[in-house]
């Protein structure tokens, strides 16, 4: 059973795999929403390798450190999803490439 | 009693401070002119009073106090304190006494004029900084009371000030007080680079122990006469001698009393005090009391030479007080500091006399509607019959500045030349000096007499119309008591009143030396004869001069000027061209400056210094409109600046 037993590299490649994915959306997407999930996408990246590396270490404090994250990341959904909402009840769009109001 | 001497100099203050923020804040309290008054005549009137009890009980040794600690820095310590010897003790005296005297009479002076509250409060402001000055116990003091009264003084020259003339002749005193003012500064410096102390006491004892040592140059070098020379210039700056003395005329633009209190008695003197109060340094360096004798001969002679020529009562007035400043020089300038001050006291009475006098008259021609001009004594004549006080206290004043025997100006100027010509024996310039000095001395009583006959004798030359009257007797008092002390000032030089058994009370504060390194008094005992030809001669040279003068123009009356404009010729129109003083500052130095501003100063500033700042913001502008093209504005490109940067970063760091 040891195909079903992962390498360590597994967890860390798929970590990679989904923060690149997180970061190729933030630079792509234009709708603030999908930038928005692209950036937990990133930070659930993170999360994995930080779990990963715990492990690994035998030491829990990566993994105590993600529940920050998780917190973190909690709060600022809040945060941000209220500001896109404003942003979208006074402009009707949510389009990013629009948000240039303070341009020279 | 320490409290009691404080209220000398800071009565002033106080008085200044209540009339002004009074008036200021308060616009009914403008109208209460004889509370405002009282005040500020109370509060000189109470200093004086002080000063003149600390002079009866004067006990030989000077009284000093201090009202705080001013500056303590290292070596440096400076005392606010002051100091009572009988040098400033007859100085205050004088500044007080003529002071309230000149207040009452402002009380009536100045009824009715819009700025009543703040010309008292400058004139209180006045009195506390020439306080400072005359009281002083260190130079740093001192200067704070000299920079007062010029400040003062330019802010009652300039009372009326929507006058542009009179605003003008304010800044022209501000101006040539300030150069004066800047060598005073300089020669603080020195003092204090020299000595290390700023206390007079201090300087003199150095002086004084260097001299008897006999070690004055391998001590101080030339120091000394730097230090003098320095002095020398302040005071010719404030009191009005060449080549600074060119504001003094103008500041007539100043309400009259001030030209009394300001420009005659008190502040114009500072320089002699100054002078006297440092009289060791002076006399460890004769060259400069030789600079200071020629200089103070030659404005004595100039402006007695300008006075005659001139047609405005205030004009010849303030010219007869620069050439009597120039006697007070004179005597400075031949070691009879004494001397000097002694003329300092009885120019004080009959000049303050005079001026107040030809207050009384101006404003008897203002309010009498009698000529459009009121101070042109061409329009003026046979005033006499009108106003009895002024006419006669004027005519006593004028006596006394002519040098008649027995009124005040006698016993003094008579001093002055007799010292000048004692001096003579060791110097002989100063036998050039005495001949000056005796011509003035004619000159003098020529133009006073002239200018008392021309104002209050003769033909009425005024609108028939015109309604004459005497002034109020809130004006008129002063004037008598002005003519009281113009007769009988001369006495305080004799013995027998003050009882020291020296000839001066003054003299035991100096030791009398003089530039010929000998006692005067030995001198003068030694060539006794000369003394009573002296005498005669100043008996004749009053006397026959106003005599002369009388019968002159009793005959022709105002034709009378065209007769002495025959006689000096060509000189004449110089003379009435004031020397051409003004127009030669106005070549020499106004125009030339003015030139450099507008075609050098103004071109460099426009060119290059603006050039520079503008090229700066010019430069910062045209950067950022190249750089500003990297704010697209769009979030993803700033991103991928961004993540392009971390690939860098970690790229460095993995195979760097």
């Amino acid at each position: 059973m040891d195909f079903l037993t992962p390498h360590i590299y597994s967890y860390l490649a798929v970590s990679a795999v989904l923060f690149a994915l997180g970061a190729i959306g933030v630079m792509t997407r234009r709708n603030a929403i999908v930038v928005f999930m692209c950036i937990e996408l990133m930070l659930n990246a993170v999360n994995l390798s930080l779990v990963t590396f715990s492990r690994m270490h035998n030491d829990p404090a990566g993994s105590m450190l993600v529940f920050f994250v998780m917190c973190v990341a909690a709060a600022e959904a809040v945060v941000g999803l209220s500001i896109v909402l404003a942003i979208f009840r006074n402009k009707l769009d949510v389009d990013i490439n629009h948000l240039n109001i303070f341009k020279w | 009693m320490v409290s009691l001497n404080t209220l000398i100099v800071f009565l002033p203050l106080a008085g200044a401070a209540i009339n002004g923020l009074a008036g200021l804040l308060w616009p009914a309290y403008r109208k209460q002119e004889t509370l405002i008054g009282l005040i500020a005549t109370a509060s000189i009137a109470v200093p004086f009073a002080l000063l003149l009890s600390a002079f009866f009980g004067y006990q030989g040794e000077a009284i000093r106090f201090s009202a705080f600690s001013w500056i303590a820095a290292g070596n440096l310590q400076i005392e606010f304190s002051y100091l009572l010897d009988p040098l400033s003790l007859l100085m205050g005296l004088i500044v007080t006494g003529v002071g309230s005297l000149i207040h009452v009479y402002s009380i009536g002076y100045m009824h009715g004029d819009s700025g009543y509250y703040k010309y008292f409060a400058y004139l209180n402001l006045f009195i506390f900084a020439m306080n400072n000055l005359i009281l002083g116990d260190n130079l740093l003091v001192m200067f704070l009371g000299w920079e007062g009264v010029g400040l003062c003084s330019y802010l009652l020259i300039g009372f009326w000030y929507q006058d542009m003339e009179k605003a003008g002749a304010a800044q022209k005193a501000f101006i040539a007080n300030r150069i004066g003012d800047f060598a005073m500064l300089l020669a603080i410096f020195l003092a204090y680079f020299t000595f290390g102390t700023l206390d007079f006491a201090e300087i003199q004892s150095q002086i004084r122990g260097a001299g008897e040592a006999g070690a004055l140059t391998e001590m101080f070098g030339d120091r000394l006469f730097w230090l003098t020379l320095l002095v020398f210039i302040a005071a010719t700056g404030k009191s009005a001698q060449i080549p600074l003395f060119v504001w003094l005329p103008d500041a007539m633009a100043g309400p009259t009393p001030v030209s009394a209190l300001i420009h005659a008695a008190t502040m114009v003197t500072a320089g002699v005090y100054l002078i006297a109060r440092m009289h060791d340094a002076y006399l460890a360096s004769p060259e400069v009391m030789l600079i200071v004798v020629v200089v103070a001969a030659l404005t004595a002679i100039i402006a007695a030479l300008t006075a005659i020529a001139q047609n405005d009562i205030k004009k010849v007035l303030a010219y007869s007080t620069v050439s009597q400043l120039g006697f007070m020089f004179m005597a400075l300038g031949a070691g009879a500091f004494t001397t000097a001050i002694f003329h300092v006291l009885t120019h004080a009475f009959f000049k303050a006399c005079l001026f107040l006098g030809s207050g009384s008259v101006i404003h008897a021609m203002e309010h009498g509607h009698a000529a459009e001009d009121p101070q042109d004594i061409r329009t003026m004549g046979g005033l006499g019959k009108h106003m009895f006080s002024t006419r006669t206290t004027f005519w006593i004043s004028t006596l006394a500045i002519a040098g008649v025997p027995g009124l005040a100006g006698f016993f003094s100027k008579d001093e002055i030349l007799a010292s000048l010509f004692f001096n003579g024996f060791g110097q002989p310039l100063y036998f050039a000096v005495w001949a000056v000095g005796l011509v003035t001395a004619v000159l003098t009583a020529f133009y006073m007499t002239r200018l008392s006959y021309l104002v209050f004798n003769g033909k009425e030359r005024f609108k028939s119309s015109a309604h004459i009257e005497e002034s109020k007797p809130v004006m008129t008092v002063p004037l008598w008591i002005l003519a009281v002390l113009a007769i009988a000032g001369g006495y305080i030089g004799l013995p027998y009143l003050i009882g020291h058994g020296e000839y001066h009370w003054l003299n035991h504060v100096w030791f009398s030396g003089t530039i010929i390194n000998r006692p005067l008094e030995e001198v003068m005992h030694e060539h006794a004869a000369f003394e009573y030809v002296l005498l005669a001669l100043a008996f004749a040279v009053s006397i026959g001069t106003m005599w002369f003068t009388y019968t002159f123009y009793r005959k022709h009356d105002l034709a009378g000027d065209a007769k002495v404009q025959g006689f000096f010729g060509r000189l004449y129109e110089t003379m009435r061209q004031k020397f051409y003083f003004d127009e030669a500052y106005d070549a020499l130095i106004v125009r030339p400056f003015s030139w450099i501003g507008t075609r050098v100063l103004a071109v460099f500033d426009r060119q290059v210094v603006d050039g520079v700042v503008e090229g700066t913001a010019a430069a910062v502008s045209g950067i950022g409109e190249v750089f500003r093209r990297l704010q697209s504005g769009l979030v993803t490109n700033y991103v991928m600046i961004l993540a392009a940067g971390v690939v860098l970063v970690l790229a460095y760091l993995v195979w760097g």
